[in-house]
């Protein structure tokens, strides 16, 4: 057995053991931390499959962003004094979640066996096809050109569910501030850790999408980056939230899908739908990323905020 | 074997053993305030000399700057949490002696 056998067998455990105490802890906290572990478990076997575009994603987006989003949730809960229920579901119910899932175990099992042994699937197909499409980063060639659309449904999709955050305003607070105002001292060490590390987390962001036209990175990854950074200023007590009648505001959230469809609409003139022009293929490709980060990161810190509670 | 190999294998094992000591603490130690001091002491220094072992194996320059960068921002996020969890603590606990509402 060698040492790398070990590694992975190791963290194959550990991703099991974190997924079955956050399903079957009996506290939601407990349940909610172990979560995050799993997210941040996860990443790692997607860095041991030299995954490391989607081990960022995952460790950004999976155990990051949606760990805060659970945490927030039940904090709320907590506030609003709803009690925990801690009897277990009914039997039949049980049975039917456990068979839905054991099937689709077995599915993906199945799946996974039935792949012929020793192909490299496309990957011979997307390098050799990448060649004039502008990007070196195989990842972000797929994302952003071969399968546009997917990237550009997902985009939408977040700004929707903002929409939907939003529309659970109570009508008086209607353009008003999202989240609770903050009290920081402002001599303590949220202060201080808020105005140190925006700097760097811009810098890293920025860094992290310009890299991904060549080496793992990209707008999803950059976007959550800011998207903290963002947070962090708000929770120290820096700046408070936009209200969302801003237009400065709506206009940045959109400006990304928004740039990626109206490009992809143009793309018609050169063949189809969201093509580029080979040799505009690198500046456009740059373009949508750099446009779309922003717009991510708004949208992901606007959702961690929650619904608007305080009148503009 | 090489020398930088033997450095990086000693170190990460010393900042291994500052990570278990860390954990150690964390589940034996008697109040939360010393619990949290173990956790994010030890493996402040842990993670230190985990860079730092790691750095030898690091060809390029800006491949240690990134490790140096990993380690600064972990040591400022754990310690400023730690502040504000111990802080958010003496609020809650009943053997807290001051209590500073504002966090």
């Amino acid at each position: 057995m060698s040492a790398a056998f070990l590694l992975d067998a190791g963290l194959c455990l550990l991703i099991l053991a974190a997924a079955l105490l956050a399903m079957a802890g009996r506290d939601l906290f407990g349940a909610i931390a172990f979560f995050i572990v799993y997210g941040i478990m996860i990443a790692l076997a997607w860095v041991r499959l030299e995954a490391v575009d989607v081990a960022l994603a995952e460790a950004a987006i999976g155990a990051g962003l949606t760990g805060v989003l659970l945490i927030g949730a039940w904090a709320m809960l907590n506030r609003l004094g709803v009690p925990e229920d801690h009897k277990p579901a009914a039997g039949w119910l049980r049975l039917v979640a456990g068979s839905a899932s054991g099937a689709i175990t077995i599915i993906l099992v199945a799946a996974v066996m039935a792949l012929p042994a020793g192909r490299e699937g496309l990957a011979p197909m997307v390098a050799e096809e990448l060649a004039d499409h502008g990007v070196s980063n195989p990842v972000t060639g797929v994302l952003l050109d071969f399968r546009a659309y997917d990237t550009l449904m997902e985009s939408i999709v977040l700004v929707v569910a903002l929409v939907a955050v939003w529309a659970l305003t109570p009508p008086a607070v209607w353009g008003g501030v999202p989240g609770l105002r903050q009290h920081t001292r402002p001599d303590g060490v949220l202060a201080m850790f808020g105005r140190l590390l925006p700097p760097i987390g811009l810098v890293v962001g920025v860094y992290l999408v310009w890299a991904g036209s060549s080496q793992p990175g990209g707008a999803f990854q950059a976007g959550t980056v800011l998207a903290a950074v963002w947070l962090l200023v708000v929770m120290a007590g820096i700046h408070d939230e936009p209200p969302v009648s801003s237009r400065l505001l709506r206009t940045v959230l959109v400006a990304g899908p928004a740039l990626f469809l109206a490009i992809g609409i143009a793309g018609l003139g050169v063949g189809a739908l969201l093509a580029y022009p080979a040799e505009y293929a690198y500046a456009l490709i740059l373009l949508i990323e750099f446009t779309l980060t922003f717009s991510i990161a708004a949208t992901l810190a606007l959702l961690v905020a929650g619904r608007v509670r305080r009148a503009p | 074997m090489s020398v930088a190999d033997i450095l990086t294998v000693l170190l990460v094992s010393v900042g291994l053993v500052f990570f278990l000591a860390g954990s150690v603490g964390l589940l034996r130690f008697p109040d939360f305030h010393s619990r949290l001091h173990a956790l994010t002491k030890a493996d402040n220094l842990g993670l230190g000399l985990i860079a730092l072992g790691v750095a030898f194996q690091v060809a390029e320059p800006f491949g240690i700057v990134k490790l140096v960068l990993v380690w600064f921002l972990a040591v400022l996020a754990a310690a400023s949490v730690a502040q504000l969890i111990a802080r958010s603590a003496l609020d809650r606990l009943p053997d807290g002696k001051e209590a500073d509402k504002r966090g």
